[in-house]
């Protein structure tokens, strides 16, 4: 055969985007957020940081290693797992907790299941409910200033006054990433600006669960109370970095509408009806269990394919 | 390998209730926060399976066909209600761990699975040793599970603290979630062991076929089609196989072929018992 032809199947023309990229483009959108959480819990943020990535890294490499797989290592889907990870814990927990964590993250939830692309929820958010289940008093023990403080959502839960504009900033107890809402638009503009991400699920999440919270919070529409709760908690965090996970979430653009309802009413059924004050975690690994049920439904048209019309029943009139 | 040995093996390992025939899953995941749970429900439950195996043996050719589901039930009910009264009387502190799960052993999957699959069929030393050997290999299994999450969850193994575990209780273990991980890594564990034994040269011992008159020991009944042909073989004296080998003409080919076809659905079935060749055998006796 000549060389002047040549062979080969579609797809031709390549994007340079692939997934090691994309990995990097998260990693650089979190770095404002996990800057500021470093400045704002000091060294112990950055040291729980460091251990959840390297472990993350460390469990994919050896699992690949044990069961004799291809090491996916240089994909940095790990490194994103264990930063995100990170970001979900407080500060003041336990290394040994924040490493099991990681290992339950990456061995469990994502390795056993097939690796990257197989995982059936988010494997941070996976490896923090771990925790959260089994650690209850240390995942919860929240300090700021070296004083233990209740998160603002904890007060707001009790029905005290919160500061909004500290919690815009970030000056207040929470996880590592979780507290500034403005470091982490700062990344969410940043994914957007590059392509990772685009706005719906985060958009619908956001609207559904501020009508939620406008209708069932019990304030009605009270400005102070309703930026409290989008600023408070994981939710901007959830919202923009882990309810877009490409793997977890549909690819349908009906299906992104219906996963964002979904994770904007469970959050706010969970957040306001929940015994605990926080339920963004809970909602996105919920939602995600959905996904594979709502891609089935909202399969898109395809071009030219024409819907079967309903058969109008004609009035036999005499 | 002697038959009522052969049963126990069966019931340990080759076909072991919890890991290969994950039967009886609802107690597995729910009681066994603690090793002495696991123990407990498992013994338990073996009781009521070798009484229970034993009765319906004994029984099984005046249940008719048609109401042998209900009398079956009738027969468990009663030795589990033997055994609630016992435990509730002697064994408080178990009873109360336990709770519901007693008396749900009446509709535990491995008791009406043995009782139709094989006491339905059997004599009664056999029906017992099987009781036994699938009891046993449930208990191994609720006991392991339970070790692992008592120790994991609770720091401590048969309510003996661990002390270098003081600090290090892993909630999660002792719920549900943890149930399904530790059965999934221990099935894990066990088909690695399993490949490995297979791997090395020792395939698991095959069970004589129908030659033998051993449709009881046959794992491959649910794929016989020469089942009823065999089955009424048990109230007679085993057959020696050397009868069988000088040929009366036409009844030997069809069990020969019979045979071949069993051999190559071996790999297909695995090591599922038999249920649904039941009706079909019940329709051929008649």
């Amino acid at each position: 055969m000549s060389n002047l032809l040549k062979v080969s199947s579609s797809p031709h023309v390549r994007a340079k985007d692939d997934t090691s990229r994309i990995m990097l483009y998260v990693i650089i959108a979190l770095m404002p957020t996990t800057l500021f959480g470093i400045f704002n819990f000091g060294l112990r943020a950055l040291l729980l940081v460091a251990v959840c990535i390297i472990t993350c890294v460390l469990s994919e490499f050896l699992f690949e290693k044990a069961v004799g797989k291809k090491s996916t290592i240089k994909d940095l889907s790990a490194v994103v797992t264990g930063l995100l990870l990170a970001l979900n814990l407080p500060h003041t927990l336990p290394v040994w907790q924040a490493v099991l964590g990681s290992v339950f993250a990456i061995v469990v939830v994502k390795m056993l299941f097939g690796g990257l692309g197989q995982n059936f929820m988010n494997p941070a958010l996976g490896g923090r409910v771990f925790l959260l289940i089994s650690f209850a008093a240390t995942m919860t023990n929240f300090e700021y200033d070296g004083v233990a403080s209740a998160t603002p959502l904890a007060l707001l839960k009790n029905g005290e006054a919160v500061n909004t504009l500290d919690m815009l900033i970030g000056r207040c107890g929470g996880t590592i990433g979780e507290t500034s809402a403005i470091c982490i638009l700062i990344g969410a503009i940043i994914l957007i600006l590059l392509g990772v991400i685009d706005l719906t699920i985060p958009g619908v999440y956001i609207l559904s669960f501020a009508i939620f919270i406008i209708l069932f919070g019990g304030h009605g529409f009270d400005a102070t109370f309703l930026v409290a709760h989008l600023c408070g908690g994981g939710l901007m965090l959830g919202a923009f970095f882990m309810a877009t996970d490409y793997v977890t979430s549909p690819i349908t653009p009906m299906g992104k509408i219906i996963f964002g309802i979904c994770l904007g009413v469970l959050t706010g059924v969970f957040r306001i009806f929940g015994n605990s004050a926080e339920g963004v975690s809970y909602a996105i690994i919920f939602s995600n269990l959905l996904v594979p049920l709502i891609e089935k439904v909202t399969v898109p048209r395809a071009f030219g394919v024409v819907r079967p019309k309903k058969v109008k029943e004609v009035k036999s009139n005499e | 390998m002697n038959k009522n040995l052969e049963r126990l093996y069966n019931g340990l390992w080759k076909e072991n209730p919890t890991f290969v025939l994950m039967l009886g899953m609802c107690p597995t995941l729910a009681v066994t926060t603690s090793a002495i749970n696991g123990i407990g429900m498992g013994l338990s439950t073996t009781v009521v399976l070798v009484l229970s195996n034993m009765m319906i043996s004994a029984l099984r050719n005046l249940i008719p066909d048609r109401v042998r589901m209900p009398a079956f039930i009738v027969v468990v009910a009663s030795f589990v209600t033997i055994v609630q009264f016992l435990m509730q009387g002697f064994l408080p502190s178990l009873y109360t761990s336990l709770g519901i799960y007693i008396p749900l052993i009446v509709v535990n999957c491995i008791i009406l699975g043995r009782a139709e699959s094989y006491a339905s069929k059997n004599p009664v030393i056999p029906s017992m040793f099987d009781g036994i050997g699938m009891g046993l290999g449930f208990t191994v299994g609720l006991t392991l599970i339970g070790i692992v999450r008592e120790i994991l969850g609770n720091g401590s193994i048969f309510d003996v603290a661990i002390t270098p575990l003081n600090d290090f209780h892993i909630t999660l273990f002792g719920l549900a979630p943890g149930a399904f991980i530790v059965l999934g890594f221990l099935v894990a564990i066990m088909n690695v062991i399993r490949r490995k034994m297979e791997a090395a040269g020792k395939p698991l011992p095959e069970v004589q076929g129908c030659l033998a008159g051993d449709c009881a020991g046959c794992t491959l009944s649910s794929a016989c089609t020469g089942k009823s042909l065999v089955h009424k073989k048990d109230e007679l004296p085993p057959v020696n196989p050397k009868d069988v080998a000088k040929p009366e003409p036409v009844q030997a080919t069809v069990r020969q072929t019979a045979n071949a076809k069993n051999t190559e659905d071996v790999e297909k079935s695995g090591s599922d018992s038999s249920y649904a060749d039941d009706d079909i055998v019940g329709k051929e006796e008649k």
